[in-house]
């Protein structure tokens, strides 16, 4: 057993972290194209629209049951033969496109059981006042699923941020990319590795800290 | 009446399932007019509220309020979205937006149904609550009011719809009995308007001050009506007579 190289581990933090911002940018991009788009599926799987339903549960039903990695490469490696104005996708337009399909599968089932978790009684005042459903959904059901999806989906948030280290596999150097070239050059893949697993922990440990707060704003309706 | 009815029910019908809720009930309703409903539970009495503005679609009969007529059989969701801003409905359980403050509450249908401005509808709002008597509550949330509290609100989101028919679903029966004086009270004020009104109640007394009409439903009909004097010291049909010796 060899003694850890601590001093290259202090050296490469600072590397890494300058690819920090390239793993947050494509994760809170992909969670916002990713809730709107969960949240249109949601309520469609609420509604079941006749046609579009089937539509969207082949949807999810694609989405949840293969692989992220496999979708990833499917994008960036297998779409553009098909579709040839795809060809000059790069690798994080393709990245954030599969996390946003990948993760609206998962987030809609959990904001749709949210929606039909919201007492009747509150659909019911809002179709009386003369809401139509779209206001109905856009001012009262959606704003209080919310508060109970909220842990969930901030699980899934948590899931996108680590996902983004299979962008290193469409060739993007982020903060995985960018360990794992560093680890090449210098052998020292343990040391490497260790720093980059704890880069991903902090990002995690500080957005499970933010999370607090997330929930003290959604439950401040609630509080008596 | 010469004035023809500012408010025409025919033939309304509703079931659940196998069970018929709703017969066949017909009744014209002049505009001021207090109509309190009045039976045993389970007798339809919610339902007719509810059908009048399709929470529950009933299964044939014609509404029509002032130049609206919403037949069930061809009723699209414009029919039936504007009979619902024609009526204001007051829940038993409240049903305020968990999600909105007392003042919210009362301004949201405001702006984004009636397309009122938004500083004309918080005015609105703020005069509502002095009139139900929780100016002071204006920001809190229903969590953190009591039922008395809730049910008012509920009642001022009502009257500031302004609309031609307000609809009470039993508003004091889920209350603690310390909160249905003040409940009372506020209905005592909307009715004192002159505020066309429908309302189901078990609250007898009540129904005796303020009502133009009492109807007294069993079995999904209306088997009697009249001016409360008429129908609860002289009642001629023997349901109607056995129901009230058992609620007085």
């Amino acid at each position: 057993m060899r003694a850890l190289d601590f001093e290259y581990m202090l050296d490469l933090v600072p590397v890494l972290l300058g690819y920090v911002p390239l793993t947050l940018f494509m994760a809170i991009i992909g969670m916002f194209f990713a809730l709107i788009l969960a949240s249109i599926l949601a309520v469609e799987r609420v509604f079941k629209i006749p046609v579009l339903d089937s539509f969207v549960r082949l949807f999810i039903s694609f989405f949840r049951g293969t692989p992220l990695l496999v979708q990833l490469f499917l994008f960036y490696y297998g779409v553009p033969q098909v579709l040839s104005f795809l060809t000059n996708i790069d690798g994080v337009t393709a990245t954030i496109m599969g996390l946003t399909l990948h993760f609206s599968a998962y987030m809609a089932e959990s904001i749709r059981a949210a929606i039909l978790g919201v007492d009747r009684s509150q659909w019911e005042a809002a179709q009386a006042v003369g809401m139509t459903q779209g206001q109905m959904m856009y001012h009262i059901i959606l704003p209080q699923a919310a508060r109970v999806a909220a842990p969930t989906l901030v699980n899934y948030f948590i899931d996108m941020i680590k996902g983004t280290s299979l962008a290193f596999t469409l060739g993007v150097t982020e903060v995985m990319g960018a360990t794992q070239k560093e680890a090449a050059g210098s052998f020292l893949y343990f040391e490497a590795f260790l720093v980059v697993a704890a880069i991903y922990w902090i990002m995690v440990e500080a957005l499970a800290f933010l999370q607090r707060y997330l929930e003290i704003y959604l439950n401040k309706a609630h509080a008596r | 009446m010469t004035k023809p009815a500012a408010i025409s029910i025919k033939g309304l019908s509703k079931s659940f399932g196998a069970t018929r809720v709703l017969e066949d009930i017909n009744l014209d309703i002049a505009e001021g007019e207090r109509v309190v409903v009045i039976g045993p539970s389970g007798t339809g009495k919610s339902t007719l509220l509810r059908c009048l503005n399709y929470l529950d679609h009933p299964d044939s009969g014609t509404i029509r309020i002032g130049d609206l007529s919403v037949d069930a059989d061809k009723a699209s969701r414009a029919d039936i979205l504007a009979l619902r801003r024609k009526t204001s409905f007051v829940f038993q359980n409240y049903a305020l937006f968990a999600n909105k403050t007392a003042r919210e509450n009362i301004t949201q249908a405001l702006i984004t149904v009636k397309g009122q401005p938004k500083a004309d509808a918080i005015a609105r709002a703020d005069a509502t609550l002095r009139e139900t008597g929780l100016a002071d509550k204006a920001d809190a949330y229903p969590a953190a009011l009591s039922g008395g509290q809730q049910q008012r609100v509920g009642i001022g989101r009502a009257m500031a719809l302004d609309a031609d028919l307000m609809l009470f679903d039993e508003p004091t029966s889920a209350l603690d009995p310390e909160w249905v004086g003040e409940v009372l009270d506020l209905m005592r004020q909307v009715a004192e308007k002159r505020q066309t009104m429908l309302i189901v109640t078990h609250e007898i007394q009540f129904a005796r001050e303020i009502a133009d009409r009492i109807i007294f439903m069993d079995g999904g009909k209306i088997v009697e009506q009249g001016p409360p004097k008429q129908l609860l010291e002289a009642p001629q049909d023997p349901r109607t007579k056995a129901f009230l010796r058992r609620v007085s």
